[in-house]
């Protein structure tokens, strides 16, 4: 079954076309990477899919459900989420906040002023949990605006993954990040997809993980997709090479 | 004690906008304008309507809620200066209001004799007439709404007021429809405003138009600024501090304003957590720091 549907996608921006007219499929559970160089629409691409900027055409269809033209809050509650390329976070509250916030939103308890004890304990857990698996249990306290830039990433993407998504979009989730916290971030994607079946878009500059982590890698240049296709068949595309790879 | 009942209602006031400002990260300029609906319309209501405190506070509160749900509504839809502004531009509206609405309000002269009747409870009634009962009076209402306001920013909803504060973008990606809980937030604050106002009136026996004056909108800046924002009950502090330099520089001078200005300014620049904050921040550093040795 298809989890995203992209029909004839187009955004202008003035005279330009940051996407010209992209039609793409993702299945779910399918692990893709979306590459390609600065400016060929990649984060606008997501930014469409998320309702924070709206097409200018074309429609998106998410589990069956017509999306176009939604807010991101909509978007978001139908289990959706993304992480953005520059960490956007919420930096005065713990990370222990930071990461409750997005459990409550997920259980609908956000506006609750009187919760039961059994509901406050369960949406607790479930916090504790997702810190678990992004490792930060310890720095749970520290407010997240003095975490170190990668813990900060983990936190991006443990907000995301507490809104228990269908579809996690990663925007750069290794940007600016050494090689011993990108080695961590690709093994906690990874584990994240094979365990929890999340389909997961992944928009990249590291070649190294989008070739060893991709199912699919779909390739964008200037506004439109010029490959679609498993890693060995985009290593060999001649279009790609001289697109991009070769460069 | 009449000093100390007018610093209650202030508190009440102070830590009312905070929920908006410290907690939602919203600045309001038009607060005045809930204080003064409150306290015009329970006035009016013990004046001419019938002579009882419950009623008169019930109707009081209830317009300003409503009134801060047609004008948070209408906020909501900006924020940073443009809500500033346009909170200034409602409370503007709803003073003139009150200032040239003669026939009902009193214009310039404002209500004048507003009556103290007793509580009437089944069994025995409580006599508000001396000021030490209106004190105690004004304390315990003082302290349930406090207590009430202490529930909400700890609780579920109150983080998500933060978490809007903090990154209005980044929470609609979670499913955070943001406008709703400012407005929320809005509402709420406008109640308990109302209530401050509400017990304004018969504290005075008579209220001014001054009170829906601008001025009166930037006193609970000022106290959240002075005492910190991001504490529950640093306003409060503020408050009182902001009351007591108002009462000593007013000994001395009329130009009160300008050295209580001056003074906010000295804190904005050097010490921008406010008082509690920055007391907090040294003994917690204190704190960490013998921990570590």
């Amino acid at each position: 079954m298809n989890v995203l549907e992209i029909r004839g996608l187009w955004k202008n921006f003035g005279k330009l076309a940051a996407v010209a007219g992209v039609d793409l499929d993702f299945q779910e559970g399918e692990f893709t990477s979306i590459i390609g160089p600065n400016g060929a629409g990649k984060t606008t691409l997501f930014n469409l899919v998320t309702g924070k900027l709206s097409p200018s055409s074309g429609t998106i269809m998410f589990n069956g459900k017509d999306i176009t033209g939604l807010t991101p809050y909509q978007i978001s509650r139908l289990k959706l989420s993304r992480i953005f390329q520059i960490t956007n976070l919420f930096p005065e509250l713990t990370v222990y906040e930071n990461i409750k916030v997005s459990v409550l939103a997920k259980r609908k308890e956000t506006s609750k002023i009187f919760t039961s004890s059994k509901n406050r304990g369960q949406a607790d857990e479930e916090a504790e949990r997702i810190l678990e698996i992004i490792g930060l249990s310890d720095k749970k306290d520290s407010l997240c605006g003095s975490l170190s830039h990668g813990d900060q990433r983990l936190v991006e993407v443990g907000v995301a993954l507490a809104t228990d998504p269908v579809l996690l979009l990663l925007d750069e989730p290794t940007g600016g990040m050494g090689p011993e916290e990108t080695d961590r971030m690709v093994q906690f994607v990874r584990t994240l997809q094979e365990k929890q079946k999340v389909t997961i878009l992944l928009v990249e500059h590291d070649m190294g993980v989008v070739f060893s982590v991709s199912e699919r890698i779909v390739v964008m240049h200037q506004g439109a997709v010029i490959a679609d296709g498993n890693p060995d068949e985009i290593r060999k595309n001649d279009k790609v090479r001289e697109a991009y790879l070769g460069e | 004690m009449v000093f100390l009942n007018e610093m209650l209602i202030m508190i009440l006031f102070a830590i009312s906008f905070n929920l908006l400002f410290g907690y939602t990260g919203l600045l309001s300029f038009g607060h005045a304008a809930f204080f003064s609906i409150g306290s015009y319309v329970a006035g009016l209501v013990l004046l001419h309507i019938y002579p009882s405190i419950p009623l008169a506070f019930a109707i009081g509160v209830v317009a300003a809620t409503l009134a801060a749900w047609i004008i948070g509504y209408l906020c909501v839809r900006l924020d940073e200066i443009y809500f500033a502004m346009l909170t200034l531009a409602f409370g503007m509206m709803v003073h003139t209001i009150v200032w040239k609405w003669d026939r009902l309000t009193g214009g310039a002269d404002g209500l004048v004799n507003i009556p103290r009747p007793p509580l009437n409870f089944l069994l025995f009634q409580v006599d508000l007439s001396s000021i030490a009962s209106y004190y105690y009076f004004t304390l315990i209402l003082v302290a349930i709404s406090l207590y009430v306001l202490w529930v909400i920013v700890n609780s579920h909803f109150g983080l998500t007021l933060r978490a809007v504060r903090e990154n209005s973008e980044r929470i609609q990606f979670v499913g955070i429809n943001v406008r709703r809980y400012r407005l929320i937030s809005f509402v709420i604050s406008g109640f308990f405003c109302g209530l401050a106002g509400a017990l304004f009136g018969p504290f005075l026996k008579s209220i001014t138009p001054s009170i829906a004056f601008w001025t009166k909108s930037a006193e609970p800046v000022f106290m959240s600024l002075l005492g910190g924002t991001k504490i529950f009950l640093a306003p409060a502090v503020g408050s009182v501090i902001f009351m007591y330099l108002k009462e000593i520089i007013s000994g001395y001078t009329e130009l009160w304003m300008l050295y209580l200005g001056a003074i906010l300014i000295g804190f904005v620049l050097f010490l921008p957590g406010g008082i509690v904050g920055f007391l907090y921040e040294k003994l917690k550093g204190r704190r960490l720091g013998g921990l570590a040795e």
